[in-house]
């Protein structure tokens, strides 16, 4: 007997009709041809977060992005002027990677007053343009102000960096990210500059790491070895509920509860964390910061008391998770083959005042790399497995909406491409626009 | 002597046989647990365990971002001790069970 009130409909699927409930085909995350459509219908039409505005707090701070969907490595700068700007990383000349260090295919962060082509010396300026030729005479009839670096779209919102690869986008970023992200703003997320990051190259596709975190049904059984033996056992019993679920436009979100901050009952956790005040859940006292309380409007929609964090999946490949304890996390899923992606998990924490607040934090990241750990190796697997078609159309369940979301929706871009048509989140503002 | 290069807070001295587990990354520490065998982590875990709520309130006194070395290297041994707890409380081997072949590396994490 379910402990969370569905919507009227009966279940959360079925709330959104154009889900259906039928099993869903995999062939999307099997398929050398799919990923191929994916990167232009998707990554290249579509607004992708590449970091966060403290990456770039001062004129001539930048940081590279590799974005393997497109072939393409970004810089994102701020300017002399304060203004934040975005272009393709390649030299103007003979299109060797402007800015790296080391290896070429690393990304890297630093600050300069221009950038300077390590091949053959050209100099731009912080807004692009082209500041210095070697040898300039030698050149014919070069015209300076037609070689600036080529400048993709970027934008900011609540402190992080959108980029957008379609020249003829015209949805923009606020709009594109819809009611949740409206719902979040306010939020601290700009006072939560304490960040550990983890990375990981991933032989599965990029969506099969989204569905492991856009569901928690597998949480009480994959993970069950990390809580003790009699906790794990009732966890397994319960099984899991969300909260609440909607869809926006691409974009999906899942609300949960979080009964492990402070747990009811200490002897449930690990040792460790009973002495910390810490664990999965992140330090169980909230850190003292204007925003936290109370929280935006959108987060906890069904406003319940043991809820315990919002999980917002931003289409394509951008996650924020907002725990109940006073941190957030994001996930980047960078594909860079049908069958490969690279993950990027980044925990955001209010600055440790002391060596006990950021013990807190390391056992709070260091469950998160072990969690992760879990689910990396089992989307290996699930990938080797699909492959196989041996079975082809998989049932989900009412807990794994989002999944059915995001394959859809995947697919839905895919067919618009194909056909010709603008990228769904434009129709979508064409048909808003045109209803009135 | 008992602040020299190499040491713990003298109220730690305790701890010194496991002070090679006062590493500065987590990559050193998480290389450090998955290079031992749990007899090794069981005697550290036992060791610095029931020492941690003291760490914990002798480093909160300091401020995290200037502590002298030997509170740093304690501070950095605390971290290890967590890494280890997972082996110990949970998994029972040094690996995340079912982790195989799959790396999460930590590329960005506080200075201290």
């Amino acid at each position: 007997m379910p402990l969370i009130s569905k919507p009227p409909e009966g279940s959360w699927t079925e709330h959104y009709p154009g889900l259906g409930t039928d099993p869903v085909s995999y062939e999307d995350s099997i398929s050398p041809e799919h990923y191929e459509a994916e990167r232009k219908a998707i990554f290249a039409r579509s607004w992708l977060c590449v970091g966060r505005l403290e990456q770039v707090p001062r004129a001539g701070s930048y940081f590279t992005r590799e974005i393997h969907a497109l072939r393409t490595s970004i810089v994102v700068v701020r300017g002399s002027d304060g203004a934040l700007r975005a272009f393709h990383n390649v030299c103007r000349h003979r299109g060797n990677k402007l800015v790296w260090t080391d290896r070429p295919g690393d990304e890297t962060r630093g600050s300069c007053r221009q950038f300077v082509c390590k091949y053959h010396g050209w100099r731009y300026q912080l807004d692009g343009a082209l500041a210095f030729v070697q040898q300039e005479s030698e050149f014919f009839g070069l015209d300076k102000s037609r070689y600036g670096l080529v400048p993709v779209q970027v934008d900011v919102w609540e402190g992080f960096v959108f980029v957008n690869f379609d020249p003829a986008e015209t949805v923009p970023l606020r709009e594109y990210l819809g009611a949740f992200a409206k719902g979040l703003e306010g939020y601290p997320f700009g006072e939560m500059t304490e960040v550990y990051q983890y990375r990981a190259e991933v032989r599965s596709n990029w969506k099969l790491y989204i569905d492991a975190f856009a569901e928690f049904y597998h949480a009480p059984v994959l993970h069950a070895k990390q809580y003790t033996n009699d906790e794990a056992q009732k966890l397994m019993g319960y099984g899991f509920e969300g909260l609440h679920y909607a869809i926006d436009g691409p974009h999906g979100m899942q609300s949960s509860w979080g009964g492990m901050a402070p747990p009811k009952d200490p002897s449930m956790v690990k040792p460790i964390e009973r002495i910390l005040r810490s664990g999965n859940f992140g330090a169980w006292d909230r850190p003292d910061l204007p925003g936290l309380d109370p929280l935006p409007p959108g987060i906890n929609p069904s406003r319940h008391r043991a809820w315990g964090l919002d999980s917002y999946l931003f289409f394509p490949n951008f996650m924020i998770v907002i725990w109940a304890p006073g941190w957030y996390l994001t996930y980047h899923y960078w594909p860079t083959a049908y069958d490969r992606h690279v993950f990027e998990g980044t925990l955001y924490f209010a600055p440790a005042k002391t060596a006990r607040d950021r013990m807190r934090h390391e056992l709070a990241a260091v469950t998160f790399k072990e969690f992760g750990l879990q689910d990396c190796n089992t989307l290996e697997a699930t990938q080797s497995m699909l492959e196989s078609r041996a079975v082809t159309h998989f049932p989900l369940n009412d807990q794994e909406i989002l999944l059915r979301h995001l394959h859809k929706t995947a697919k839905h871009y895919v067919a618009a491409y194909e056909q010709g048509r603008e990228a769904p989140h434009a129709a979508r503002r064409h048909s808003l626009a045109a209803a009135g | 002597m008992t602040s020299g290069p190499r040491r713990l807070p003298r109220e730690f001295a305790d701890l010194e046989p496991f002070a090679e587990w006062a590493l500065p990354s987590e990559r050193e520490r998480y290389a450090k647990r998955l290079s031992s065998t749990m007899a090794e982590m069981q005697s550290f875990y036992e060791a610095a365990l029931p020492r941690l709520e003291a760490a914990a309130s002798y480093l909160e006194k300091l401020p995290l971002d200037a502590l002298p070395d030997d509170a740093r290297r304690l501070l950095q041994l605390c971290y290890s001790l967590i890494n280890v707890s997972f082996p110990i409380e949970a998994w029972r081997q040094p690996r995340v069970p079912d982790s195989g072949a799959s790396t999460l590396e930590c590329v960005i994490e506080p200075d201290v």
